[in-house]
């Protein structure tokens, strides 16, 4: 029944009438009842919604409606009207929004349908999904690998086939990482570009939703659907909505490619940086100009991040008090303060509770001017490094992360060394620049690599045309987990 | 870094958080060295740079204050509620003794 389809042929086989909109949605409930245990990817389904919407379908036509039809499945933070959405948290169970995010409104109006939410770290904080209250996604290629994070279970969604395209959030790689380590094209587009309105925030001045598709023609379609301003979102620019679609199959010929020389460091595995130049050479092939570069205040991104992040964090969740949303405590409270402190200290999870503490220590009087305002001092200059290297050329090239898929629990006790798997897709969350990962290889134990494309503030266009060639010639997509 | 007991109490009574002596411990443990691994910036020279806090360029955008019929805020807030609801009114902790 299922035929691993993309959004293109879906669209295809229901315009040739080879399957109904019901038969699709019901053959990928039976599938993931069969998979998600073992890779804990869906926490939640929504059957009922489901099949609420393919009633609806005759209000959407298949020649109109770029997503009609078309099973996805949602991050666990983006709202979805009646559907339980816990941000992963033990904090948020129980939660059910009375509204949708813009996000999956705009997915819903293309003909979307949605299966279910998906598994990432707890309030998106974490590079693993292991601080998930729901535990760890595993990874499809080696189930005793992570997934990565935080939108691990959107990832790993993709090459097991649980949906045709997945929505995700990137803070500071937690959809380009993840996507890099589970073989799916996974777009960050520029900071604003689609609206956050009703997605659970983490970090304010670095949010950033996005998505993760099998193929690159299939995240233009998505970004389409979901991209421009919005009045519900004051940080979404004016800016006209290009046409992706059309953009996709222009080719590399003259394009300007740099290699920023600090993202080919000691501390990337030769393997990594050996099968992102392997798609360099496939670019250069292609006729793009390949130009050194270097972005000096790289080493600084990741300092930058784990001050200006977690200050953030503090902030956002200052609304979760037990009243508006989720759980509330009811043991020892005495008062009002008693349950606010109650109801926090029990429902966030390690990990949250580190990032809390260091945001109020980073914004508190006395460190305000040294850390936090540093920090920002600190994101300027690296801002600046991307400006400079984009005078000169049209495209960074360089790998996602640092590694390969590590090993579950490996990193999971020590958090200094979890925030450096960050360290390569940091810059350009603190720059608001958009940025793609498109599968590259495999490394020679058969763990997926992906080839990080970085462009200029609302040049998604570029990264969709770019990262199509490198597709065209390695073919990733067609190399599914065996199960 | 020097951090002990106390200053993590007084951050997280800044913070509303009630914890554990054991969750105390842990992030008396850790978080000295997180903040001593953001402190590698104090390398960097600042002087005349300006700090970032918007990343597109956008300021002060405002909208009018459109008044919107089409949606019945409270019903919705009533029926999404996981506390209780008296009298259409929802029921939580008295803010006053």
């Amino acid at each position: 029944m299922l035929e691993n389809f993309t959004i293109e042929s879906l669209i295809k086989a229901y315009k040739e009438n080879k399957v109904s909109v019901s038969e699709v949605v019901s053959a990928y409930y039976d599938r993931i009842e069969q998979i998600n245990p073992r890779f804990n990817v869906y926490v939640n389904t929504c059957k009922d919604l489901a099949m609420q919407r393919v009633a609806s379908m005759p209000k959407y036509d298949v020649d109109k409606h770029l997503l009609y039809g078309v099973p996805l499945g949602l991050k666990d933070v983006f709202s979805y009207k009646d559907c339980e959405v816990t941000a992963c948290s033990n904090l948020l169970k129980g939660y059910k929004p009375s509204f949708n995010a813009e996000a999956t409104q705009r997915l819903l109006d293309q003909g979307g349908v949605v299966l279910g939410m998906l598994n990432t770290d707890e309030f998106t904080c974490g590079a693993s999904s292991e601080t998930s209250c729901y535990g760890a996604t595993k990874n499809p290629y080696d189930d005793s690998c992570v997934a990565g994070g935080s939108s691990g279970g959107s990832a790993a969604c993709i090459p097991l086939d649980l949906g045709v395209f997945a929505t995700g959030t990137d803070t500071g790689g937690s959809i380009r990482q993840p996507a890099s380590f589970c073989n799916a094209v996974g777009i960050k587009p520029t900071y604003g570009r689609i609206p956050r309105t009703g997605v659970i925030s983490m970090a304010s001045s670095l949010d950033t939703v996005g998505h993760m598709t099998k193929t690159v023609m299939d995240a233009a379609i998505v970004l389409q659907a979901m991209a421009g301003h919005s009045k519900y979102d004051s940080t979404t620019p004016n800016v006209p909505v290009d046409n992706y679609i059309d953009s996709v199959n222009k080719g590399v010929k003259g394009l300007k490619v740099g290699l920023p020389k600090e993202y080919f460091g000691d501390s990337v595995d030769p393997e990594v940086s050996a099968q992102v130049m392997k798609s360099v050479e496939v670019l250069k092939k292609n006729g793009a100009e390949i130009v050194e570069i270097s972005l000096p205040y790289t080493k600084y991104g990741v300092a930058v991040y784990y001050i200006v992040s977690p200050s953030e964090v503090s902030a956002n969740m200052e609304r979760y008090d037990g009243i508006r949303y989720g759980q509330f405590a009811t043991d020892g409270v005495t008062d009002l303060e008693s349950y606010y402190t109650k109801t926090r200290g029990a429902g966030f999870g390690n990990e949250m509770l580190r990032r809390i503490m260091v945001g109020t220590f980073c914004l508190s009087s006395e460190s305000y001017e040294a850390y936090y305002i540093k920090a920002q001092k600190v994101r300027t200059l690296l801002i600046e490094d991307f400006k400079k290297a984009f005078q000169k050329v049209d495209v960074i090239a360089g790998p996602v992360a640092p590694t390969p898929a590590f090993k579950l629990n490996s990193k999971a006790t020590d958090p200094v060394e979890m925030y450096l798997c960050d360290a390569l897709t940091i810059p350009s969350n603190c720059a608001g620049i958009p940025g793609i990962s498109v599968p590259a290889g495999f490394t020679s134990a058969g763990m997926p690599v992906g080839l990080q494309l970085l462009a200029p503030h609302f040049k998604e266009s570029t990264l969709f045309q770019t990262a199509k060639v490198v597709e065209d010639e390695f073919r990733c997509f067609e190399k599914l987990p065996s199960l | 870094m020097n951090m002990d007991l106390k200053l993590i109490e007084h951050l997280a009574k800044l913070v509303k958080l009630d914890l554990s002596q054991e969750q105390k411990e842990l992030l008396l443990e850790q978080l000295p060295s997180i903040i001593e691994s953001v402190e590698v910036l104090n390398e960097v020279d600042t002087t005349n740079v300006a700090p970032t806090y918007q990343s597109t360029g956008l300021t002060n955008v405002v909208r009018e204050d459109e008044y919107n019929a089409q949606t019945n805020l409270g019903q919705s807030l009533l029926n999404h509620t996981q506390h209780e609801v008296v009298n259409d009114q929802i029921k939580v902790k008295s803010v006053f003794n």
